[in-house]
């Protein structure tokens, strides 16, 4: 039990996916202006990445490992995660339409994302078993979350400020992103 | 309507187009694996045959061909051992050794010893250390220290630990994890030794 | 070389520079300008990639169905992607170990799949080559500079060449992730700073 929370721990402050991996910083720049569209991005993550991290790893374990296709891993993960996140869109559409609203805009977002796709491939890497893979994409979603929501608090309080013309919009939100990641390197160590 | 060249997509094309594109895919992609198999192998091997080499003496063996698997004597770690010949006669041998209680987690070596026991050399392979600071384990002014330092003789201990070695400033654990890492890999040679001189 | 060529060539270069201006492509950008040397080889990786898929999609663009085009370019990508990471293993296996998992990532870097929708299924591969050719010099341009910067302030050396004396010590939150995101908002400070004096 301990180690699932030192995955969790770890993967939502110590090596927090977006402000030290740099996972996932094309959704967190672009979709955190506000509260409520950095909540529904950081669930539709923890959807997505949770369940394609399960079907990749058993696809990997179970197949490509086996007869040594290794090398087909990127275009396999790839292709999979292409694919679910189109079936659960349309499964989405039919069954819950108002999860549809809550999350259906961010999915396509999601698929040509290195975060999904480059937490898919570490946890093959990290050798992790599957309920230990599953507490590790589900903790970097959650810290992607995190630091989404944190991020998008600092840009609601600075659209109301004053901000010098050649910093308005991507610089200042880079220094902010920056200061948020110092703050995060507090955290390393405590993991040991 | 405007004129068109592109192909409709009816079930059948797309099927097709899907089928074609996978399958020309997987046959180049399988066949760039096929001709870059050797070298990859070749390139792992060079990587670690240099390192071998930067801490062990002059040699002309193949260092491969007579490695020999290891354990402490509490037989939890495995170790690698190269022994190291110049026409024929052993001069030195290499361990790849490791720690796990790295800063930032585990830390990989390559440990050179004399024939005496006394450690000539090592490099980090892998590590994961805070660069500037634990990344300075690496450098040749931590290294120093270590050429001709005989852990059978001397307190090999970092000296906060009461032992011999300068760690790196501001990197205690980095440094202390080195220094375990080669005080498995004595460990474990003692261990073997010892099990030979008893045959 | 008329002028429709030579807009395609520059446009990834300067005016619509892939990182300084779109924004586009930004988790290999920060992670990997730790060192000038590493933003020059994930450049030229990305430069290769897109040359390569921004040809095939051009040459087969009235070979596929609409419907299914996405997932036709992705299967593309990803085999090249796959190709030169196999051949970086095999002959720059240094420089594969140096950029890591952002070589699988250029898979999904927005670039890349952004070109191929927006340039090569709509035009043919001579415009294509030379789109590819300016957004991948436009982005390890960009890397480089980010990378420079970086090495320069954090480690006192550019392109393994250390010029800072032993005894003092660079600002290491520069090759570290903080470092990433302040050096890129501060060059693109200075970016506007230019494009807003002119």
């Amino acid at each position: 039990m301990s180690s699932y929370f030192i995955i969790f721990i770890s993967a939502v402050f110590v090596n927090n996916i977006i402000l030290t991996q740099f996972l996932g910083i094309c959704p967190f720049l672009g979709v955190s202006k506000k509260i409520s569209t950095a909540l529904g991005m950081g669930f539709a993550v923890m959807f997505v990445m949770t369940l394609s991290t399960i079907v990749t790893h058993i696809i990997y374990y179970s197949y490509l490992r086996p007869n040594n296709l290794m090398f087909m891993t990127t275009i396999t993960f790839i292709l999979v995660i292409a694919s679910m996140v189109q079936m659960v869109e349309i499964i989405l559409k039919k069954t819950s339409p108002i999860l549809y609203q809550a999350l259906g805009i961010f999915l396509p977002l999601i698929t040509t994302n290195c975060a999904v796709l480059g937490i898919a491939i570490i946890t093959v890497q990290k050798n992790y078993t599957l309920t230990a893979s599953v507490c590790y994409a589900f903790s970097s979603a959650v810290g992607f979350t995190l630091a989404t929501v944190v991020f998008a608090g600092i840009r609601e309080r600075l659209a109301i400020t004053h901000i010098p013309e050649n910093l308005k919009g991507a610089p200042i939100a880079l220094i902010t992103a920056g200061l948020l990641s110092m703050a995060f390197m507090g955290f390393s160590g405590i993991v040991h | 309507m405007k004129k068109s060249r592109k192909i409709s997509s009816n079930f059948i094309n797309m099927a097709l187009a899907l089928l074609i594109t996978c399958s020309i895919s997987a046959f180049a992609v399988g066949y760039v694996h096929k001709i870059t198999a050797q070298p990859i192998k070749k390139a792992r091997y060079q990587k670690e045959l240099a390192g071998i080499a930067s801490v062990v003496n002059e040699f002309n063996n193949n260092p491969y061909e007579e490695k020999m698997i290891i354990t402490t004597p509490d037989k939890k770690h495995k170790l690698q051992l190269f022994p190291i010949r110049k026409d024929g006669i052993v001069n030195s041998y290499a361990i790849k050794t490791y720690s796990k209680a790295g800063f930032s987690g585990r830390i990989n070596l390559i440990v050179g010893f004399y024939i005496d026991g006394a450690i000539k050399d090592f490099v980090i392979t892998e590590h994961k250390e805070t660069p500037g600071l634990g990344s300075k384990i690496n450098d040749a002014k931590f290294k120093k220290q270590f050429n001709g330092f005989n852990p059978r003789k001397r307190i090999f201990k970092v000296r906060q630990d009461g032992g011999e070695i300068d760690a790196v400033t501001g990197a205690t654990i980095s440094s202390r994890a080195v220094v375990g890492a080669i005080q498995r890999a004595v460990d474990a040679f003692n261990n073997f030794y010892k099990g030979t001189k008893d045959e | 070389m008329n002028k429709q060529s030579l807009d395609n060539l520059t446009r990834g270069i300067i005016k619509e520079n892939p990182t300084f201006v779109m924004m586009l492509g930004m988790c290999p950008t920060l992670g990997v300008t730790t060192s000038a040397i590493n933003g020059v080889g994930m450049g030229i990786a990305t430069l290769f990639v897109l040359l390569l898929s921004n040809a095939a999609i051009s040459l087969i663009k009235n070979l596929i169905p609409d419907m299914v085009r996405i997932p036709c370019f992705i299967v593309i990508i990803a085999s090249f992607v796959t190709v030169i990471e196999l051949l970086m293993q095999a002959y720059l296996p240094s420089l594969h170990e140096a950029l890591g998992i952002y070589i699988p990532l250029i898979v999904v870097n927005c670039i890349i799949l952004g070109r191929a929708e927006a340039f090569a299924s709509k035009n043919n591969l001579y415009q294509s080559l030379l789109d590819a050719l300016g957004m991948g010099i436009g982005f390890t341009i960009a890397l480089t500079i980010l990378g420079s910067v970086r090495e320069v302030l954090g480690n006192g050396s550019l392109f393994g060449w250390q010029f800072l004396p032993e005894e003092i010590n660079p600002m290491l939150m520069f090759i570290m992730p903080p470092g990433a995101f302040l050096a890129l908002g501060g060059i693109i400070i200075t970016v506007n700073h230019f494009r807003g004096a002119r």
